[in-house]
């Protein structure tokens, strides 16, 4: 896609091809010889990693759907029967189930990656904001997945987000309730609810597999960022794809793998909720409502907003303004490696998410014992939620009007073959 | 709460030290060493089969085990009795049939007709509906024991924990409700449940010890089964999948290495 197409058919039948669906041109110029930057690191194989378990949740989640019944009364016994009487059906619901979290994982060290390397900046402004589009359908499809088994949890969860629209009514009132009424289908959560997401959770996926599409076509016109931040400047700084980034990617996908299957044969459980494991009991209200660990950070914000509307619009703005980020950060240097000030605002704000994520799983009520005083947790969710918002809304763009970035190296190609100190 | 302990260890926060116990608060749980724990663990048979023969003879009176079939009796990785074993335990409960061929469902007294279990049937309940086993337990529903330990924080250890955690002093000032008992392993520690075990209460076929730790160890092996009857299964072949994958990974790094060897 970037440049001239090299591929040269070599036999009758691929030149015949080639003039009427130039698929293996196609796959010639974006998959074997796209020019990559030769310097990426670790960081940039999640790209990989992501398009593997996304497969992995596809595949999992069609057998399982041959198996899955979305009815009230039928689910939570269906997934059961998956577990104990479907062949192998334990290993498909387990991948699917741990698959989730560590697509999240993945997605989430993908992200930071971004933020870090200041992928988002020009020319990748599209690129980045597919990406929150993915991220966003993610989030949909992962909640809507969450509800399926119709345990405790799934119904609670349920429950507790659909109303989250009721908020609304203190804008105009009723139109909340109309939403939430609109969304389940019914009067409450219920039947009809269960088959809607039944339904969506299927579709979504295959709308993520569409935008993944756009996304790595975005990618492909300017090319991938890299650690350094600068342009590629030229053939010396750059390899084809295949078989540099085959190669590279593949062993980092095996890695993952690896710890994918410590997830799935000797924790599977670990990352689930107990509660899920009790059927759906609309006149039983778990103690504790919490999210799946990769929606926390969010949950905490939520609840540190006494205000509900004004928590659900924290809530949904967190989300929202990550398609902002191109036009908030003002430096002109993309890779944090030069930007000696705003890197540590930056590992601040990572530690400011894992804690957010801390906080969304204690008990509403928790405090910590600081010098003889109880705190509220829910005052280290505001200051967290408080530090979420400045980062991209303050630091981004008075940190990059006020900061000297470090001199940027000449090239790609001078960086990698004679490291500079 | 999942994420206290490694994400606090992560921010090296000492400061959520637990503060004072507060009236119904559950107790730290029996932590227990279960063969079925940890990446190779396999379930101990002879607990299996003992802890079969306490459900059978003390849980089931009041506690339904909905999910499990009779046949999964006899299948590997669960109790492993025999065939024979299996469908003599079938035949010993009766279950629901089908109406007869007049096309009746209930006898000449109005009871419904039943049948001797088959190895395709399911544990029949022990209450005909959930108002049946309220009305029978003061008003409290019986768990289901299928998933249970999926289904309770501590998994195994709580099962452990509660069933040996009765006769104890109630901490003063705790009034237990009348018809309940004290319990400090369930959360408000009022339990419905009456102290289920008791020394030498079942008396097992093959004469091993039946003291209340032996009983309560066997069953909470049989429902760890119960609640996760493919465990052995997922352990042996997530053994075979970590082999490979950690082979098939370090070829790929070899292959990594060689394809980089120029570009660097």
């Amino acid at each position: 896609m970037s440049g001239p197409s090299t591929y040269v058919p070599k036999t009758e039948f691929t030149r015949w091809l080639d003039s009427r669906l130039p698929l293996l041109r196609f796959t010639h110029d974006t998959v074997l010889t796209f020019p990559t930057p030769r310097n990426l690191n670790f960081w940039y194989a999640f790209g990989a990693i992501l398009t593997f378990f996304l497969g992995v949740q596809i595949v999992t989640g069609i057998v399982l759907a041959m198996h899955y019944v979305p009815n009230a009364n039928m689910a939570f016994d269906s997934v059961e029967n998956i577990m104990r009487d479907v062949n192998y059906g334990w290993m498909l619901r387990y991948m699917h189930e741990n698959g989730a979290s560590m697509f999240f994982l993945a997605v989430y060290v993908h992200m930071f990656r971004g933020l870090y390397y200041g992928s988002y900046k020009a020319p990748r402004e599209i690129l980045w904001i597919l990406g929150v589009i993915i991220y966003f359908l993610m989030v949909l499809t992962a909640f809507m997945g969450y509800v399926l088994p119709w345990g405790q949890m799934s119904f609670w969860a349920a429950t507790v987000i659909t109303n989250l629209f009721s908020s609304l009514d203190q804008v105009i009132p009723h139109l909340g309730s109309i939403i939430a009424t609109w969304l389940w289908g019914d009067f409450a959560v219920g039947d009809a609810t269960l088959n809607r997401f039944f339904s969506l959770h299927y579709l979504l996926p295959f709308v993520i597999a569409a935008v993944v599409g756009l996304h790595i076509w975005a990618l492909h016109v300017p090319g991938n960022n890299n650690p350094l931040g600068i342009d590629v400047k030229g053939p010396q700084d750059s390899l084809p794809f295949h078989p540099y980034y085959t190669a590279k990617d593949a062993f980092y996908v095996g890695l993952f793998a690896i710890l994918f299957a410590v997830l799935v044969f000797f924790l599977p459980e670990y990352v689930g909720n107990p509660d899920n494991n009790i059927p759906a009991n609309p006149l039983v209200t778990p103690t504790d409502i919490v999210p799946e660990w990769y929606l926390l950070p969010f949950y905490a914000m939520l609840r540190s907003i006494p205000q509900k509307l004004i928590g659900v619009l924290v809530l949904a703005g967190a989300i929202l303004t990550l398609a902002f980020i191109p036009w908030l950060d003002t430096s002109r240097v993309r890779s944090n490696r030069f930007r000696p000030l705003m890197k540590q605002f930056f590992w601040v704000f990572v530690a400011d998410c894992i804690l957010l994520g801390y906080l969304g799983d204690q008990s509403a009520d928790a405090v910590w014992h600081i010098g003889g005083t109880d705190v509220p947790l829910v005052w280290f969710a505001r200051l967290g939620t408080a530090y979420y918002y400045a980062f991209f809304w303050v630091l981004m763009p008075v940190v990059g009007l006020l900061e000297t970035p470090r001199a940027l190296p000449d090239s790609i190609a001078k960086s990698v073959l004679a490291p500079a100190e | 709460m999942r994420f206290a302990l490694p994400l606090g260890l992560i921010f090296g926060l000492a400061l959520s030290a637990p503060g004072l116990a507060a009236v119904g608060d559950q107790a730290p749980l029996k932590k227990m060493d279960w063969s079925f724990e940890g990446p190779l663990g396999t379930f101990n048979r002879a607990d299996l089969q003992h802890g079969f023969q306490v459900y059978k003879e003390v849980c089931s009176a009041c506690h339904s085990l909905n999910r499990v079939a009779f046949h999964t009796l006899s299948e590997e990785g669960g109790p492993s009795f025999t065939s024979a074993q299996m469908k003599a335990i079938a035949a010993g409960y009766k279950v629901l049939a089908g109406p007869n061929d007049k096309g009746e469902t209930v006898d000449d007294k109005g009871n419904p007709l039943t049948r001797p279990g088959a190895p395709a049937d399911t544990f029949p309940p022990p209450f005909a509906n959930e108002d049946a086993a309220r009305s029978a337990n003061g008003g409290a529903l019986p768990p289901d024991l299928s998933i249970i330990e999926k289904a309770r924080a501590g998994g195994p250890d709580y099962v452990y924990s509660l069933i040996t955690g009765f006769g104890q002093k109630p901490p003063a000032g705790f009034k237990v409700t009348e018809g309940k008992y004290y319990n400090p392993y369930f959360i408000g520690w009022d339990i419905a449940m009456p102290p289920p075990l008791s020394d030498g209460q079942v008396t097992f076929v093959d004469g091993a010890p039946n003291k209340i730790a032996d009983e309560a160890k066997a069953v909470v092996t049989f429902l760890a089964w119960t609640s996760e009857p493919h465990l052995e299964d997922r352990h042996r072949i997530g053994v075979g999948v970590m082999a490979f994958l950690i082979v098939l990974s370090g070829l790929l790094y070899l292959s990594y290495r060689r394809v980089w060897k120029d570009a660097h």
